[in-house]
């Protein structure tokens, strides 16, 4: 492997950024921005430099060092460098590369804009760990510390008490996946004996009956952790909620990256799973899609539209995970990394320019005032929604295709309804918001964002269109070890012909989208849809009482073994136990004060007592 | 009659008796002194007598080596008590209860 100390410069660059940041230049605002960015930045030109002399699928893959040896654990911390990780490596430096440089002007009239900065390479830093990890041990450790660094982002504005109880709901959901993904790992482990991928896929392929009658349970343990990190039924609580974080942060972590990693793991470790678990997953992750793209049509907030748009997105790869078609999960997570950012960043802009009204009925008319937003952000609405030829087109197709290959019809329907409404949704929220007449005074006076905020829309605008046909697929397919031939740029244009059901489902679903929202959005002042769903309207604005639901029974039973504790230890532990030792201290002290007179003769009369009893003992039997 | 080692220990024992019960029931610290030289001579009684009937002198050698510590001790013990009346106007034990908590 030729330059091999490289990847470990790209690793710890971010994390070397956010010690300088903490430690130097807190006071410094644009020196600490330029720190974080210039890291990332020279960490997407060095990924590049790497991948320019290894190519993207070298022989060794691995290099690693030996972190801790204790009898039979021997922990290593070590880099995997194959397709799968090069190409995140490159999302991860590249899209938060534009997302670092956006944030410099959206940022820019923050006052702690320096903190922003560190908390944003630190996170990073963890992105780079997970993708990079060869063994499960260090990406669990990276995993927790991308929990942390979100933690971090999303109360950034601590002081609004709504940031700070969606930074801890995040954190505590993921926390509740990672306990079931920690089970997993210690199962595999101990199973196993091993924690690095090469080898447990090695010992996975010598023996597929490796796990035994645990694998179903193994399996679906580690789906817990990307259950509370990709934000999947019943875990998917946290995700709107997070869009309490500044914009650049919902677009970096919680579009782009973060929850991808639920995704990307899975990938990596597919060979663990049985075909019982791969069923749950699917149907897990079809659900999903279809609950949030529901919710998603009834939502007012930009933002939150986009969330749930996000873990509709996220719940059509773990579907293709599900239906053991990694490389299309992974193939779609790229191309919606590619245009979920651009337009978490457009709809930032809109955020910015209307000086932070994210209401998009109180928007409109923006076309003419915020052209560059608008071009962008119709050309990540397109790609999300599935037109051809925008890269989400060939994302989803996949997805599709590999669904009907599996002849899992009931998860193809879904697949196919979910995109019909994604199209509805995205084409609600863009008639609505950027076209007819402006409904408010801001948006009347709505401004164009600066250069530093565009040309990061532009340049990822440029990936989602060109993304579906790349290779980028190609590169995932060679990775998984299915057909390996790698396409000319024609035949991956014309690709998805190759499902033509497939591929006319999914074109008809995204035309009657297109169509429902164009008769009932192009004109409309207020949502014609409450008054024609009723009820239904409601569920889907207020979440489908998911949130009162986990009140009245998670958080009620939890508040009730909270309060037998605290009952336990008030009276048991600190009564009972603490208080009998405590009391009767204090009540032997006060007896044997009464020994105590002071006279002299006192003492002497005992002294002389004593020594006739031990006299007595020693001689008198 | 002939006096043998019982009478003489028998004497050594009531000395001692009273010894202690004066330094157990006198007031006045220079009676309780006196009383516990008394206790140490009615040892030495006892350990001559010991010494004479067994035909060992380790036994009187023991005496002149407790004489010796308790004239070492008066010394000190009388000097402590003349300073403590030059101090308190009393040499009574009740008023010396300034050790109690």
């Amino acid at each position: 492997m030729k330059l091999e100390a490289l990847p470990w410069i790209i690793l710890f660059l971010p994390l070397l950024a956010t010690a300088v940041i903490t430690l130097f230049t807190l006071r410094c605002r644009t020196k600490s921005s330029l720190i974080s960015i210039s890291a990332v930045v020279a960490g997407f030109i060095l990924s590049l430099v790497y991948i320019h002399a290894n190519g993207w699928h070298s022989e060794h893959t691995e290099t690693a060092r030996t972190w801790l040896s204790i009898g039979d654990l021997h922990a290593d911390f070590g880099l995997k460098l194959d397709a799968l990780s090069l190409m995140l490596l490159l999302i991860v430096t590249g899209v938060g590369g534009a997302i670092h440089i956006y944030s410099f002007g959206y940022m820019h009239e923050d006052k702690s804009m320096a903190r922003f900065f560190a908390f944003l390479s630190l996170f990073t830093f963890s992105m780079l760990g997970i993708v990079l990890s060869n063994n499960f041990l260090q990406m669990f450790i990276f995993w927790e510390l991308v929990g942390v660094s979100s933690y971090l982002l999303i109360g950034f504005w601590f002081e609004k008490p709504s940031a700070g109880d969606a930074a801890k709901k995040a954190f505590i959901t993921n926390r509740l996946g990672d306990f079931g993904f920690l089970l997993g790992i210690l199962m595999v482990w101990g199973l196993l004996g091993s924690l690095n991928f090469g080898v447990l896929e090695a010992v996975m392929k010598a023996n597929p009956a490796a796990l035994g009658c645990c694998a179903t349970l193994a399996g679906l343990l580690i789906f817990c952790g990307a259950m509370g990190k990709s934000a999947q039924f019943p875990l998917h609580v946290w995700l709107a909620d997070a869009m309490e974080g500044p914009t650049p942060v919902s677009a970096l972590i919680h579009a782009a990256t973060m929850v991808a990693a639920g995704v990307y793991m899975l990938c990596r470790t597919l060979f663990l799973f049985d075909a019982d678990a791969l069923h749950v997953i699917a149907y897990i992750g079809g659900f999903t899609a279809l609950l949030a793209a529901l919710i998603a049509v009834q939502q007012n907030d930009i933002k939150r539209i986009l969330a749930y748009s996000t873990l509709s997105q996220l719940g059509y790869m773990v579907m293709a995970v599900g239906l053991s078609g990694p490389t299309p999960a992974m193939f779609h997570l790229t191309t919606h990394a590619f245009f979920k950012a651009l337009l978490f960043l457009g709809a930032g802009s809109v955020i910015h320019g209307l000086h932070e009204e994210q209401n998009i009925w109180k928007m409109g008319g923006l076309k003419k005032k915020m052209p560059v937003t608008f071009w962008t952000f119709i050309i990540g609405t397109l790609a999300l929604s599935g037109v051809p030829p925008f890269s989400g087109f060939y994302s989803k197709d996949s997805i599709f295709a590999q669904a009907l290959h599996q002849h899992h019809y009931v998860l193809f329907t879904v697949a196919v309804l979910v995109a019909a409404l994604t199209t509805f949704y995205m084409f609600r929220l863009f008639f609505v918001a950027f076209l007819g007449e402006p409904r408010t005074e801001q948006a009347r006076h709505a401004h164009e964002s600066p250069k530093v905020m565009t040309l990061p829309l532009v340049a990822l605008a440029v990936f989602a269109v060109i993304g579906g046909f790349i290779g980028i697929a190609g590169l995932y397919a060679a990775q998984f070890q299915l057909e390996g031939e790698s396409l000319t740029l024609a035949q991956q244009f014309l690709e998805p012909l190759h499902a033509p059901f497939a591929l006319a489902c999914g074109l008809g679903a995204v035309i009657v989208g297109l169509i429902a929202a164009f008769i009932l959005y192009k004109k409309a002042a207020t949502d014609p849809l409450p008054a024609r769903l009723g009820w239904l309207s409601r569920a889907m604005r207020d979440r489908f009482y998911f949130d009162e639901i986990y009140q009245a029974t998670f958080i009620r039973a939890h508040d009730f073994i909270a309060s037998v504790c605290d009952l336990f230890d008030r009276w048991i532990v600190e009564g009972a136990c603490i208080g009998l030792v405590r009391g009767g201290t204090d009540l032997t002290g006060r007896a044997l004060r009464l020994a105590q007179t002071g006279n002299l003769q006192t003492y002497a009369l005992l002294f002389a007592l004593g020594v006739a009893l031990v006299l007595y003992f020693a001689l008198g039997k | 009659m002939h006096a043998g080692l019982e009478h003489y220990l028998t004497v050594s024992f009531l000395l001692f008796s009273l010894g202690l019960l004066g330094v157990i029931l006198r007031r006045n610290l220079l009676v309780i002194y006196m009383s516990l030289e008394l206790m140490l001579n009615a040892a030495n009684l006892a350990l001559v007598s010991f010494s004479r009937f067994n035909d060992n002198l380790n036994g009187q050698v023991l005496v002149f080596f407790i004489i010796t510590v308790a004239a070492a001790e008066v010394s000190v013990g009388l000097a402590l008590i003349v300073a403590l009346y030059r101090r308190r106007q009393s040499a009574h034990v009740e008023d010396l209860t300034t050790m109690k908590l």
